[in-house]
């Protein structure tokens, strides 16, 4: 998705782009998310700014191409079952507020009339109505048909091509060279692997996710709805399984149920105690799905980086390299946002946020004294580089 | 030929279900999908969208083309559930719980 959005909007500001993906388009992170494009369950700070942005451009691509890709302002809710999470909501909503978010409070007994299916008992709530859906594979895919660009699916970055001053020329693929002055890593997951074929470290981990797919209903469940502890997972640095119940019916249908979290490399076997746990989550805000049966459930791997910020923008260690990766959970909402920055990068134009908290080397100083053989590595993919014609 | 002497199958004794309150006869061990074909009934579903008929796509249980609704309970894969004398097949339209 973050890979569609940079070709759109740098080929819409004149750049001829090719687009190369070693699987299908939507075939990584894109193809296992739900579509979230949130502001709600973000602090004031960089990445709120940048979903702020975001926004904005999905509305507006919204207008353009909505209809293709299931676009849907339907608002998010936040539900606090108790007191105390409730005074824990209004605190976090007041300082989005003050970051431009809209926040309005929800009162328990003005909850029946936005969602008549949620549990009853609940201290309350906020709604956030600049939360939106896609149908995220749908997004991907008319967003790189009406970029224009040229595409390469099936086709493997092998080696990332450097002059002998180190600057980047374009790639190696395991079907020819593509020659570039400028190369965007939008890898996701995989950011971390691509970057170490330029020669330099993005420390990208992937953190699993298992979303629960509902049979088909009739629109129940009306909006973007979480507990307000889901929050907190996000911005944990947990390893172990965290989950935290967050329901959405969907254009065609099904209901999504996630959210669990934990780092466990690349595993993708299933785990019936994610998928419990997500169950019954979403039992506890919506007792109806009790009686609805899960048709199936899938899972992916969200580009982890440790500080929970994306990297973007160029990379100094690399002229020419620049990333666009490790947005984590929230990929598909901040895609555009990045897209847009990385354009005006691309063309000389000033971003119109300050890239610095996104900058892709700031793990370096942090991580040369933590693993020594890590930067040995390095080292030898750095020769490789340096050798590429 | 009949795909019973093909495989030389010699199954126990046909029993009646009931498709839109139109009795079938159902060899033992026949999935809602093998009775509806066999009776020639190929679709008994429309769609959520724009409401096209609807069968068998792909047959394994994969690709969730062929809901239907048995004994009351939509959304069954016609493709995976093995019918018992008496059960009642209705088709399904749209999500089948339109009226909940």
């Amino acid at each position: 998705m973050v890979g569609a959005a940079c070709a759109w909007y740098a080929a819409r500001a004149g750049l001829d782009v090719r687009v190369v993906d070693r699987g299908p388009v939507a075939g990584g992170t894109t193809g296992a998310g739900e579509g979230n494009l949130l502001v709600s369950d973000k602090e004031p700070g960089p990445e709120l700014d940048l979903a702020l942005l975001s926004a904005r451009l999905w509305a507006q691509l919204g207008d353009e191409l909505g209809t293709a890709f299931e676009y849907e302002p339907k608002g998010g809710l936040v539900v606090a079952a108790t007191p105390d999470a409730l005074t824990a909501l209004h605190a976090f909503a007041d300082g989005q507020r003050s970051a431009g978010v809209v926040a309005d409070p929800v009162r328990a007994d003005q909850l029946p009339s936005l969602e008549p299916h949620l549990a009853t008992g609940q201290a309350g709530g906020v709604f956030y109505p600049q939360d939106a859906q896609v149908m995220p594979a749908l997004a991907a895919a008319h967003l790189l048909r009406a970029s224009g660009a040229r595409l390469h699916t099936g086709r493997t970055v092998t080696g990332v091509l450097r002059t002998a001053d180190g600057t980047v020329a374009g790639v190696r693929t395991d079907r020819g060279d593509l020659h570039a002055p400028a190369v965007v890593n939008a890898a996701g997951t995989w950011g971390g692997d691509l970057a170490a074929l330029a020669g330099v470290r993005l420390p990208v981990l992937p953190r699993r996710g298992f979303v629960l797919v509902t049979e088909p209903l009739p629109r129940t469940v009306r909006h973007k709805v979480y507990a307000a502890d889901y929050v907190a997972d996000v911005a944990s640095d947990s390893a172990a399984l965290r989950t935290s119940p967050v329901v959405e019916g969907t254009a065609a249908g099904p209901v999504l149920i996630g959210a669990s979290r934990e780092r466990v490399g690349f595993d993708r076997s299933l785990s019936l105690a994610a998928v419990r746990a997500l169950a019954a989550g979403a039992i506890g805000l919506f007792p109806f799905l009790e009686r609805v049966r899960a048709l199936r459930t899938y899972a992916g791997f969200r580009p982890y980086l440790p500080d929970h910020l994306p990297a973007i923008g160029p990379d100094p260690r690399a002229p020419g390299l620049f990333h666009a990766c490790g947005h984590e959970g929230a990929g598909i909402g901040l895609a555009v946002g990045t897209g847009q920055l990385i354009a005006q990068r691309l063309t000389g134009k000033t971003p119109e946020l300050d890239l610095t908290p996104f900058r892709p080397e700031r793990f370096e100083s942090c991580e040369e004294h933590e693993t020594s053989g890590d930067s040995e590595d390095f080292k030898d993919h750095d020769t490789d580089g340096g050798d590429t014609p | 030929m009949n795909p019973l002497e093909l495989a030389r199958a010699r199954p126990d004794e046909a029993f009646t279900v009931t498709f839109d309150g139109r009795p079938l006869a159902v060899l033992p061990g026949q999935t809602a999908a093998a009775a509806l074909w066999a009776a020639g009934v190929t679709a008994w579903r429309s769609t959520r969208g724009t409401g096209r008929p609807r069968g068998v796509f792909c047959g394994i249980g994969v690709c969730f083309d062929c809901l239907v609704t048995v004994n009351g309970r939509a959304n069954q894969r016609a493709c995976l559930v093995p019918l018992r004398p008496g059960d009642e097949i209705r088709t399904q339209e749209g999500t089948g719980r339109d009226h909940e």
